[in-house]
Order: C-alpha cells, then sequence, then structure tokens
C-alpha cells in the first residue's frame, strides 16, 4: 500500500468525519464535496478515468451544488435549539458499526475469492460504452425513464399554480 | 430571422473599429492635455478685474460701488471701499477697492457680477487649469492676481470687448462733449459784453 | 517543404528545448521533470496572455466605441497590466468582519487551480500536450464543472445579499449552458470515436485536396460550434451573457466583497477560462494545431493553434462590444428553450451524417434538416414573449 493511498483515505475520512461533526450547515455541505473529490482521486488512483471523472463532473459539479441550493433555499443554516446530535446516538453507532462489519465481510471474502496475482483488466471508456449499450442497456434505459421522470416531477413542483378564479 | 440583428450589428462593431483608425468622425477622442479643442469665444469660468493702460492699480476700472457683491449668489466677493477718491477714465473722481477678494471655490460662474456692474469693470475669463495644493487660501485671489489688463480682455473676448470700449468711448465723448459745451458757454459767458446795468432806483 | 529539417524543428522547437533540458537529470526522474517543465510553462504562457489580452480588450472595446483605450504607460499602452498587476497587489484585502473567513479564502485558489487544471489535457501543437489522457474530454468538463462550486463559495461567504444573488444566478446561468456545451461536443465524439483530445485533432488533420477536414466545415459541426460558441460565452460569463457580473446591476456580483490579490485572481480565473474553453473549441471544431490550407503547414503547429485561440478572444471581445446584456430569465428560456432542443437535434443530425455514408446526399439532407430546423425554431422563438424582440405597449 502505497502513501498516496492512505493519504487520499484520509482526505476523505476527514471530509466525511468534517460533514457530520460541523455545526453550519453549508460548511457540512462543503466537507461533503472534499470527500466526494477524495473518491474522485481514489478512483483516478486506481486507474479508472471513466469513474473518476464523471465523480468530480456529477458529485462535485451538480449534487453539491444541488446539495447547497437546497440548503438555501429552505432555510436550513439556522443551528436547531437543541443541538446536531441526536440523544439516541449509541443506537445509530450500533447500526454504522453493522453495516461496517457486513461491508469489511464482504470486501475480504472477495479478496480471498479472488487470486491475487491477476492482472487488473485495463478498462478504456470504449469498453464502458460496449456494455453500457450491449449488455447493460435494461438498466440504461431504465435509469433514464427515472430521470425524465424526476425531471418532470421537479418542473410540476417548481411551475407556478394556475390562477383560481376569484369566487 | 433569429440572429440577422446581431450579425448586422456585428457588421457595425467592425465598420467603427477598422474606420477609426483612418476617419476622424470615428475617434473623436481629444488627448488632453496634449491636444485641445479650442474654447468658444462666450467661454466664462471665473471673474476677473479689468485695467486700463500700462499700471493695473492707477487703471483698475472697478470704484467699489459694491453692487457686485450684494448680487454675489453664493457670496463669494470681498469688497473694502477706500476713504480717498482717484480719477477715472473720464477724470472724475470715484473711490476704488482697497481689498477685492474672490474666493473661486464658491463662485458658481452665473456671470451676475458682470451683468449687474455698471462700470464695465468686472468681467469673465476662461481660464480654468487653475488647480493648487495650497488648501487655506490658494483659491482666494485678491485684487492683484484678479486685475488683467484690457489687451488681455481683448485677446479672449475680442467682439465683446470691441463693445465695451465702444460704449466707454461713447461716455467719453459725451462726457467730453459736455465739458466742452459748458466750457463754451462759461467762456461766452465771460467775453460777453457786460450787461447793462441794472436800473436806479428799485424797480417796482 | 513541410518535412524539411528547419521547419520540422521550428514545429516541434519546444519538446526539443524541453528533452535537452530534461537529459541533464538522471533517468528515474526525467518524466516528472519533462512534465513540471510543461507545467511551468503553461504558467508563464497563459497569464502572460492573459496580460496581453486585457489591453487588447480595453483598447478594442475602446475602438469599436469611438474611444482610444488606454495609451499612456508604455507604447500603445501595453505596459497596463503592469500597472494593473501592480495596483492589484498593493491594495488593502478587505474580508467583511461577519464573512465565513475559511470558505472566503478558499474560493478563488479553487477557480484558478480548477481552470489551470483544465489546460493540462489541450493539444497546443504536435506532440505538444502535456497529459495524453484517454479520456481527456471528460476530464475537462470535470473542471469546468468544478469551477462552479468556487462561484458560489464566493458569493455565499461574503455574506452579501447582491454577491448571494449574483452567485446563485452565475450558478444557475452555467449548469444550463453546461448541458448545451457537453452535447456540442458529444457530436464531436460520435463522428471521432474517442475522446482523447489528440486523437480528435489527428482525425482532423487530413486534406482534400487544399481543403482541412475541420468539423466546423460540415453542417452539424457548424450548428454544433455555433451552440458550442453561445455556451462557452455564457459558461465563462461574458457578454452578452455577463449578469451575474454585471456592473450596473449587482455591483460586481458573487466578487464583490473581494479586492486586491484575490479579486485579481477572480478576473484571472475568467480570463483563463476564456482561453481554456476556447482552446477546446478550436481543437473540437476548427482543427486544433493543424493549417487551415495543405500548402501551409510550414508554418509550426503551435502557432495556429494559439493564433486560432486569439481570434476567438477577438471574437469574444467584439461581441461584448456588440451586444447588450441579457435578462436573466431571458437568458434561462434561450437556453432550455433553444439552444437544447437545436443541440439535441444536431446529434440526431450527426448521427445520420455517421451512417449514411460518403456522398453529397448526406451534406444535403443534413444541411436541410438543421436550416428548416433553424429557421422554425427562430421564427417560433421570435414570437414568443420569453426571448422574442419586446413589444411595448405604450410606444408604439
Amino acid at each position: 500500500m502505497n502513501v498516496v493511498f492512505y493519504l487520499l483515505a484520509a482526505l476523505t475520512i476527514g471530509g466525511g468525519l468534517a460533514a457530520v461533526l460541523l455545526k453550519h450547515l453549508v460548511h457540512c455541505a462543503l466537507a461533503t464535496t472534499v470527500a466526494f473529490a477524495g473518491l474522485a482521486m481514489l478512483f483516478l488512483q486506481l486507474d479508472a478515468q471513466f469513474a473518476g471523472f464523471a465523480q468530480i463532473l456529477v458529485y462535485i459539479g451538480a449534487v453539491a451544488i444541488l446539495i447547497v441550493f437546497a440548503i438555501l433555499l429552505t432555510r436550513g443554516s439556522e443551528l436547531p435549539k437543541d443541538g446536531v446530535f441526536s440523544r439516541s446516538w449509541f443506537v445509530g453507532l450500533a447500526i454504522a458499526a453493522g453495516v461496517f462489519a457486513v461491508l469489511a465481510w464482504a470486501v475480504l471474502q472477495s479478496v480471498r475469492a479472488v487470486p491475487q496475482q491477476m492482472a487488473v483488466p485495463a478498462v478504456s471508456v470504449r469498453d464502458i460504452g460496449n456494455a453500457l449499450v450491449g449488455r447493460y442497456v435494461l438498466p440504461l434505459e431504465i435509469v433514464a425513464l427515472l430521470l425524465t421522470a424526476a425531471t418532470i416531477g421537479a418542473v410540476i413542483v417548481a411551475m407556478h399554480e394556475k390562477e383560481r378564479p376569484k369566487s | 430571422m433569429l440572429g440577422e440583428g446581431i450579425l448586422k450589428g456585428m457588421a457595425e462593431t467592425a465598420k467603427n473599429f477598422f474606420l477609426s483608425y483612418v476617419s476622424k468622425e470615428r475617434l473623436t477622442t481629444v488627448e488632453y492635455p496634449e491636444q485641445r479643442i479650442p474654447t468658444v469665444e462666450a467661454a466664462r469660468v471665473f471673474p476677473f478685474l479689468v485695467y486700463d493702460g500700462a499700471d493695473w492699480e492707477a487703471g483698475l476700472r472697478c470704484v467699489a460701488c459694491q453692487i457686485c457683491e450684494k448680487e454675489c449668489p453664493p457670496k463669494c466677493i470681498y469688497i473694502d471701499k477706500s476713504k480717498d477718491k482717484k480719477p477715472d477714465y473720464v477724470g472724475k473722481q470715484q473711490f476704488y477697492p482697497t481689498r477685492f477678494d474672490i474666493d473661486i471655490s464658491v463662485c458658481m460662474s452665473c456671470q451676475i457680477c458682470v451683468e449687474v456692474c455698471p462700470f464695465e469693470a468686472i468681467k469673465m475669463d476662461n481660464e480654468f487649469e487653475l488647480a493648487t495644493d495650497d488648501r487655506f487660501g490658494g483659491l482666494r485671489y485678491d485684487r492683484k492676481q484678479l486685475a488683467r489688463s484690457n489687451d488681455y480682455y481683448h485677446s479672449i473676448h475680442p467682439t465683446e470687448a470691441s463693445e465695451v470700449d465702444a460704449r466707454l468711448d461713447e461716455e467719453k465723448a459725451k462726457v467730453e462733449a459736455k465739458a466742452k459745451a459748458a466750457a463754451e458757454a462759461t467762456a461766452a459767458k465771460a467775453a460777453a459784453p457786460a450787461p447793462p446795468a441794472p436800473p436806479a432806483g428799485g424797480g417796482s | 517543404m513541410a518535412t524539411s529539417p528547419l521547419f520540422i524543428h521550428l514545429d516541434q522547437m519546444f519538446i526539443i528545448l524541453r528533452d535537452w533540458l530534461v537529459g541533464f537529470l538522471p533517468a528515474a526522474l526525467r518524466p516528472a521533470a519533462g512534465v513540471v517543465l510543461g507545467v511551468i510553462a503553461i504558467v508563464c504562457v497563459f497569464p502572460g496572455l492573459f496580460a496581453l489580452t486585457t489591453v487588447f480588450e480595453r483598447k478594442g472595446l475602446g475602438r469599436i466605441q469611438n474611444r482610444l483605450g488606454p495609451n499612456r504607460v508604455g507604447p500603445y499602452g501595453l505596459f497596463q497590466p503592469i500597472a494593473d498587476g501592480i495596483k492589484s497587489l498593493t491594495k488593502e484585502d478587505i474580508v467583511p468582519l461577519s464573512a465565513n473567513a475559511v470558505v472566503h479564502f478558499f474560493a478563488p485558489l479553487v477557480l484558478v487551480v480548477t481552470v489551470f487544471m483544465g489546460f493540462a489535457v489541450l493539444p497546443m501543437g504536435r506532440n505538444m500536450v502535456l497529459v495524453d489522457m484517454d479520456a481527456g474530454l471528460l476530464f475537462f468538463f470535470a473542471m469546468g464543472a468544478a469551477t462552479e462550486l468556487s462561484v458560489f463559495m464566493a458569493g455565499w461567504s461574503s455574506r452579501n445579499k447582491y454577491s448571494l444573488l449574483g452567485a446563485m444566478r452565475a450558478v444557475a446561468q452555467m449548469i444550463s449552458y453546461e448541458v448545451v456545451l457537453l452535447l456540442s461536443s458529444v457530436a464531436v465524439v460520435m463522428i471521432t470515436g474517442s475522446l482523447s483530445l489528440p486523437k480528435i485533432v489527428a482525425a482532423q488533420n487530413t486534406y482534400t485536396g487544399i481543403f482541412p477536414h475541420w468539423y466546423i466545415f460540415t453542417p452539424w459541426g457548424l450548428a454544433g460550434f455555433v451552440m458550442y460558441a453561445i455556451a462557452a460565452t455564457a459558461e465563462t460569463n461574458r457578454s452578452p451573457f455577463d449578469l451575474p457580473e454585471g456592473e450596473s446591476e449587482l455591483v460586481a456580483g458573487y466578487h464583490t466583497e473581494y479586492s486586491g490579490f484575490k479579486f485579481a485572481l477572480f478576473f484571472l480565473g475568467e480570463y483563463l477560462a476564456m482561453f481554456s474553453i476556447s482552446g477546446l473549441g478550436t481543437t473540437l471544431f476548427l482543427g486544433g494545431w493543424s493549417a487551415p490550407f495543405s500548402f501551409l503547414t510550414f508554418i509550426p503547429s503551435w502557432i495556429w493553434f494559439f493564433s486560432k485561440v486569439m481570434l476567438s478572444i477577438f471574437v469574444f471581445i467584439w461581441m461584448r462590444g456588440t451586444l447588450p446584456r441579457l435578462r436573466q430569465d431571458q437568458l434561462m428560456n434561450f437556453a432550455w428553450k433553444f439552444c437544447l432542443p437545436f443541440t439535441l437535434l444536431d446529434l440526431i443530425v450527426t448521427a445520420l451524417w455517421r451512417f449514411m455514408g460518403e456522398g453529397w446526399l448526406r451534406w444535403v439532407v443534413s444541411t436541410a434538416i438543421l436550416a428548416a430546423a433553424y429557421v422554425v425554431m427562430g421564427r417560433a422563438g421570435m414570437r414568443s414573449e420569453h426571448f422574442g424582440p419586446r413589444r411595448y405597449r405604450y410606444a408604439e
């Protein structure tokens, strides 16, 4: 394991921790963006160029902006009176530990299942494109349908209501 | 069609850009202070006092009537009248100002002082590069700084100065004619034979 | 003649220089040193071009507006950027008391860093890419997306309602036109078959007779280039889309509360974004570093690239001097109701072009479809009240 991986992992974990521990909500959103950036750089370190750049383009360029717009438009930057941490934090910790245990077991199982001498396949953008319109075309179309439904829903929610006739 | 207006606009600005190198009317900039636009004759900035002849103190037309001081809207003229008199351009004895200050930081160039002066003593100058770094009196001009000769007045406002000179000469000529007529009458009176003596014994 | 050694050396001048300099180091350090030299070159050349562009913009706008530009500081005012630089370095750096100091500090840095990263994938001459990435175009757009975040950070952290308003408007505008930008580039990617920018340039570097195969000379390429140009003007907040930073509307928009060097960094970031988007536009549509006629290939490739970029910059300046500002709702309506449908249609026409095979038929069909769509949508747009000419109730 090289130094770069540890640095990037520290950045990602630091961003994630800051996102839940900071007081001001917009600061939390920006810390989430740092975590996204760390994740993107981890993808790039693993030579997954398409995934890394798509992560930056979509998450940092669109999702982070969406989060901050949502915070600003719903006046969420005011601090709640009784603190930001819930009373039942112990239950939350237990659930998070459980999820972490399951994921760690799955990752370690897969490491044992796949022999380590096998070279990492180099996946180019062309291969991803071929897979998307060849083998995975049905999920692609369903995701497109989902996005269209979401866009139409957003437009309807944001549209001005038709004037009701004065009674 | 969509976009037509944009293309026409861009053609117009391109024409402006290229023709600004050749045609004077497309590039109207005058690079002050190396180039200057000549001022028109009627341009006015701040007042000055006119004097005739060579000596500014003796030839100053102002007789300290203080009409301009009273009429000045922002009250920027400060006049002190003298105690003695000296002769003016027709020879009549007049007062003169011992102090005539104009604060040009207050003056608003309305020309009212020029309009009301009966003696054609105060006129408008057209010098405007008067900036100074003396905060405490650099812009308050005393009568020595304000005095300019009649030749200077001719050089900046020729037609106006000629009119003023014509009027003053006419007045002078009238006064002289009157003086000559009075002198002639006195001379005729003196030279005429003595009138016959009044009859003796009181007339009834 | 283009293949004679003198012209090849001129063309590869900078590569040869770099290899010679790097040859002084041990073999293990050579690749890293080569990259560092490339980075130094980019960091020196593009801000220098930025300085020149500020003078040319002021003088160009001046001539368009019947006046001289700056002409006191040096011959024809060419040392004006030095004076501007000294001024911005010596001004006091004011941070509002209730502003968010950390975010306020990082916003211009994030902007300049992400914009500089975009230059890493532009092919500035034959063999002159800093990093030849397989997904180079995607990297470029990813960096552009990160720019929007810095705009928002700047506007929000200033604790100023005008800055926030300017930042929201700027982000909304940039997001809308980014869709148009990406879709018009996808047409080029479809025809070339690769996301890597040097390959796109190589595909345009062929000649039939004396005419090059630049994509702008095809019907879908011309439509795509027009849409790309409009979207690029909107992405970099230039006139006529400069409402977020319009001086008469919002003071200075999202960079109101910045003074001194941070403001200079925003200015630098905006102009560098202009250069990098023009560079991408030349690479995608205007043939990158290839010469316009086949008998002109002896002129070095980097001269062609920079000439095309500077030509795009002059067109930006020309547009700034010509057009009035668009209002926010007109801008957004234009993006979603005209530009986006037209770009999608352009994608379909590109696909039609690709699958129709060589011949004159595909030229006729593509041109007909695009021209008809443009006229119809233009007419419909002119009649709508959102972005057509305004009707005045009392003035007519």
